[in-house]
């Protein structure tokens, strides 16, 4: 028989405990590999947004709309390629979904975002149609729009003139994104701004916050220094960040519940550590005698203990691997019945598990190896 | 019968302490359970119960139509003189209608020991008649604002999680100095806002009305008198609700999304509980092989034998059930968090483990103990005495 066979041989021996013992560990790395996905949406979330963007927004909040005339200036700065303005829009569709609705300049926009894909000539037929809108290809498809259409969709901040806040806007183009984190963002829905500022009942004038592109990534700091400097004491004192803080300070707002995950990812560790670790605990003290026998037989000390690491190593590998597939089976199952968690269980949680499996096989199986390795053959068989 | 399953139940029970190693297997497992299970409906019912405290069924809150929440409705001036003389609001003791013109304009403060990320804060200007609208109100630390100075006082939750938002210090807030003139308590969301006067407010954030109107009803009926009066107003187009109807609507959503959450980690959890249990009894079972064998020979029934296994995988689950009550509540209890509420603003709250939070939990354990056990127990009643006898 050979050492790989035997530890096989050891592992299905009893075939109750060990099925037992390797549904425990799958359970736990399911739940591993989905709370590990749902923690990396709140820490990193943003890295392919990169640095080669600033965001200005009202120092005292996004939510105050700067105005219009800060565009020109921020244009002027040194290093700035181009500015857009973007206005959050409250868009509902069909009075209940909340749309991520924002108010562009068109061809800016263009310049700011190349990450976007779309015709050239849709990109001018939305600069030059007052009424125009684009979509993102995912909200486009959840919703069922069709180029060449007429979308209504609602504001819940802003009236027309007319008072009625029902919007109609004529879809000119479904935007894509050029790669796949790209695409997985294309949620959004942009309305011309030129036509919301004139149509909108409370004044224009308002350009919301600014999106800006640089021409070389390393300036951010000097150039969201500068942006800042030009508007300080004004009422419209302005805070520049990175677009990747910017996200990043918006995920950090919904607050605690990151550490809550890890609480509970602790607690589910901590459960796991003590059922695996017992486990193989019992089945070395029934096997003492044949351990004893092994080593009369003639093994040496480090191929008893490597026989015990191999079997801790195995169980908790394969339950691992196969609960962190599960994992991502469930993850992608999620996605597809329309929950809105861009769940994702990739190569970096795998990572994650991987490492989690190697620290709990070192956990639980190193100390009934050394105590396999350091069994006195007399002791042992005599039952002592 | 009674007093064989008393007899070996009384053996098994007070044979744990032999072999708690494997026992303790149980015990952890389902602590770990209902810990995180209680933890995360403590954390919705803290929230929820925040907002409850919030909401009065005799008080009406007046936005524009379609806005939602108070931070996306805009009234003008002329609008908030027309509801507030509307019928079915109640007069105050100075013969005005008992009602509030509101802004609520958002301010970003950095928490504690993170000066590196901001986070968004309520700003709310009120008239006098909002502190008679909130009786609850009461400022503990310092003094009120003064209208037509900026001045704020702020919430016992902003003061506690925030920067800056202390009696004495200042606010820096569209170009100008905000002092912090009082630290308020209500019980309630108002707690995690900072409170000045509308006019202040209106001025120093360039609003020319207001953002919502709140006030007290004659009667829990009259909200219909009211709406009714508002809605065939032509020059207007509001939305009128109950305060209770609006605070409920915004726990729905963290209610749904915190309670699928537990639904979903408590099952799977769960599962790997009753896997655990499974295992540990099986082995209790196999290592008192010899035992049961014995007391089956001695004349013992098989179910006496069934009765005690699975009593002793209740009695440890239920053992584990409470310790892990009990961790959340002393990890969890009035334990203080914040996350981002309807109005885009934070909302302060504490976590609160309820006795029918720990019944549920119980309740999880000792199912999860009854299904650990009975398949073990089984096996153990249905052992062939012999060859269970000759194997040991």
């Amino acid at each position: 028989m050979t050492k790989t066979g035997f530890v096989i041989a050891n592992l299905f021996r009893k075939k109750t405990r060990t099925s037992l013992t390797m549904l425990s560990i799958i359970t736990a790395f399911l739940l591993f590999g989905l709370l590990q996905s749902v923690n990396a949406l709140f820490n990193a979330g943003a890295d392919y947004l990169g640095t080669a963007r600033l965001i200005t927004q009202a120092r005292v909040s996004f939510t105050q709309p700067l105005p219009l005339r800060m565009r020109q200036e921020i244009e002027g700065v040194p290093g700035v390629e181009a500015v857009t303005q973007s206005q959050w829009f409250g868009g509902v569709w069909q009075g209940k979904d909340q749309l991520i609705a924002l108010a562009v300049d068109p061809m800016r926009f263009h310049q700011v975002y190349p990450e976007w894909d779309l015709a050239e000539a849709q990109w001018k037929q939305f600069a030059d149609t007052r009424t125009a809108m684009v979509a993102g290809r995912k909200v486009a498809d959840q919703y069922g729009w069709k180029v060449g259409q007429k979308v209504p969709i609602s504001s819940n901040i802003f009236p027309m003139k007319n008072g009625s806040k029902d919007w109609t806007f004529d879809l000119v183009g479904i935007v894509d994104g050029r790669d796949q984190e790209w695409k997985d963002k294309a949620t959004q829905v942009w309305i011309n701004h030129a036509y919301f500022d004139e149509e909108n009942q409370f004044g224009s004038g308002s350009g919301g916050i600014y999106l800006i592109k640089l021409k070389n990534p390393d300036d951010a700091q000097k150039v969201a220094r500068i942006i800042d400097a030009k508007f300080e004491n004004s009422p419209d004192e302005t805070k520049t960040q990175t677009e990747k803080d910017w996200n990043l300070g918006f995920v950090k707002q919904i607050g605690d519940i990151g550490l809550i995950v890890r609480w509970i990812l602790f607690a589910v560790f901590f459960t796991l550590l003590l059922v695996v670790g017992n486990t193989m605990a019992q089945s070395m003290r029934e096997r003492v005698p044949e351990m004893a026998v092994l080593k009369t037989l003639g093994f040496s000390d480090g191929s008893v203990l490597g026989f015990v690491m191999a079997e801790t190593v195995a169980l908790c590998a394969f339950g691992g691997l196969a609960g962190l597939a599960l994992a991502t089976v469930a993850a992608i199952a999620i996605q597809h019945t329309g929950i809105p968690l861009p769940l994702r269980v990739d190569w970096h949680v795998w990572g994650l598990g991987v490492a989690a499996i190697l620290l709990l096989s070192l956990a639980v199986g190193l100390l009934p190896a050394l105590r396999a390795k350091r069994l006195k053959i007399v002791d042992a068989l005599a039952g002592r | 019968m009674f007093s064989q399953i008393f007899a070996i139940t009384g053996v098994n029970l007070k044979s744990i302490p032999e072999r708690w190693g494997p026992s303790l297997v149980i015990v952890i497992g389902l602590a770990g359970v209902v810990a995180v299970f209680t933890a995360l409906l403590a954390m919705s019912e803290g929230f929820s119960s925040t907002l409850a405290a919030t909401g009065s069924r005799d008080i009406a809150l007046v936005m524009r139509g379609g806005s939602e929440v108070e931070v996306n409705s805009a009234l003008g001036r002329d609008e908030v003189d027309l509801i507030k003389l509307a019928p079915g609001i109640r007069k105050g003791s100075d013969g005005k209608p008992l009602a509030s013109g509101e802004v609520l304009v958002i301010g970003e403060l950095t928490k504690k020991g993170d000066p590196t990320n901001s986070a968004n804060i309520t700003v709310r200007g009120v008239e006098p008649a909002g502190f008679v609208l909130r009786p609850k109100l009461k400022v503990v630390e310092g003094r009120m604002f003064k209208p037509g100075l900026r001045e704020l006082i702020v919430g016992r939750g902003v003061a506690r999680q925030y920067d800056n938002a202390a009696v004495g210090r200042t606010i820096r807030m569209r170009g100008s100095e905000w002092n912090v003139v009082g630290v308020f308590e209500s019980g309630d969301a108002h707690e995690s806002e900072l409170w000045t006067d509308t006019g202040v407010a209106q001025t120093s954030f360039g609003r020319n009305g207001y953002s919502s109107v709140l006030a007290a009803l004659e009667s829990e009926k009259s909200i219909k008198t009211l709406e009714a009066a508002l809605k065939a107003d032509p020059r207007l187009n509001v939305d009128v609700v109950t305060q209770q109807t609006y605070f409920s609507a915004q726990t729905k959503q963290f209610r749904d999304t915190i309670g699928a959450l537990a639904v979903v980690v408590t099952a799977i959890m769960a599962l790997g509980a009753i896997f655990a249990a499974l295992n540990t009894m099986y082995a209790a079972v196999a290592t008192r092989a010899k035992e049961i064998a014995t007391l089956r020979a001695l004349g013992f029934g098989g179910l006496p034998v069934l009765v005690s296994v699975m009593l002793e995988a209740l009695v440890l689950s239920l053992v584990g059930g409470l310790i892990g009550a009990l961790i959340a509540y002393v990890l969890f209890n009035n334990v203080s968090v914040s996350t981002l509420g309807a109005n885009f603003t934070q909302v302060v709250f504490a976590f609160k483990v309820t006795p029918a939070l720990v019944g549920m939990g119980l309740v999880i354990a000792v199912a999860v103990g009854f299904i650990g056990g009975l398949l073990p127990s089984i096996r153990a009643a249905r052992m062939p005495v012999t060859t269970a006898l000759r194997a040991g």
